[in-house]
């Protein structure tokens, strides 16, 4: 009783807040809410009995990725009052799309089992004696460690991509450059000079810039 | 699980609607469509989360995992093409994207 009054009060204030990240007029109002909209989520996932995932939500999503869509927002000097002209016109067909779709999954949700055969297909039966954290790590290391290391290759190419991409290589100062070190040759800057005894040695032409 | 699944479904439903709507009403505004399909991603997540509850199965959430992965690093580059699109043409104008091709 508690727990479904205390899911619908959340679920009302994710449905909310994602109605307010879509509609709200400043973008940074929309990251907040967004980050709102991922606290009440990670509260539906506690509920559904994933400890884990609702606190890597919080982590990852609130500590990063909505910390990363503020420094973009903020950092764009962009005028969004200019972006938002076409939403009159945009939000019917939205609306209407939204309609349709809704009314499928509707239709979808009105009437489904879930197979009678389906407890016996489960892949990973969860472990009672353990907690969440542990069952998932007991998994995720053993059965599913190649698809773990491709979780963290894809999350190193995203790194170096993101890197790459924004790395802005300014001119400013001297900097070393190894690969010009290496190939200057003794020809180049030195001179031997036979000099007469008493009379001193005259500087080559080419070595007159450097004095 | 003491909620039962179908009011997990109905949530996430609606909220993938909502994110769809977003991204049809913010058609300029790529920031917020971005931030859409996290909506639509989150959407997602709950669905597995709550059948994972539902069906005492880990594999959803192992699933749900890869998810929050997938979508952390798309964010990242998104946002990373996002700057240098605006470094180039002082607008982040989706419509203007179509100079860009070939």
């Amino acid at each position: 009783m508690i727990a479904n009054l205390a899911f619908d009060l959340f679920s009302a204030i994710l449905l909310g807040s994602a109605v307010m990240v879509v509609s709200s007029r400043n973008p940074v109002h929309s990251v907040l809410f967004l980050i709102l909209c991922f606290i009440n989520a990670a509260i539906l996932f506690l509920m559904a009995g994933a400890e884990f995932l609702a606190l890597v939500l919080v982590i990852v999503y609130v500590g990063a990725v909505a910390v990363l869509f503020m420094f973009v927002v903020m950092m764009l000097d962009v005028d969004f009052s200019e972006l938002r002209e076409g939403v009159q016109r945009y939000a019917p067909i939205g609306a209407a799309v939204g309609l349709v779709l809704f009314v499928e999954l509707a239709f979808v949700m009105v009437n489904w089992v879930i197979a009678p055969g389906a407890a016996g297909m489960r892949l990973l039966p969860a472990p009672g004696n353990m907690t969440n954290t542990a069952a998932l790590g007991s998994v995720l290391y053993t059965n599913y460690i190649f698809l773990f290391q491709l979780a963290g290759a894809v999350l190193l190419v995203a790194m170096i991509g993101a890197i790459v991409l924004t790395l802005r290589d300014r001119k400013r100062g001297k900097t070393q450059d190894i690969d010009i070190q290496h190939s200057r040759m003794p020809a180049d800057t030195l001179s031997m000079v036979n000099a007469k005894l008493g009379a001193g040695a005259s500087v080559p032409a080419r070595h007159e810039d450097a004095l | 699980m003491q909620v039962a699944l179908s009011h997990y479904l109905v949530v996430a439903g609606l909220l993938m609607v909502i994110g769809i709507f977003g991204i049809f009403m913010n058609r300029k505004n790529i920031i917020i469509i971005m931030m859409s399909i996290e909506l639509i991603l989150l959407a997602a997540n709950i669905n597995f989360v709550a059948f994972s509850g539902a069906l005492h199965d880990l594999v959803g959430q192992v699933f749900t995992m890869f998810v929050l992965t997938v979508a952390a690093a798309e964010a990242a580059i998104g946002l990373a093409i996002l700057v240098i699109y605006f470094r180039n043409r002082g607008s982040i104008e989706v419509e203007d994207v179509t100079l860009m091709k070939g």
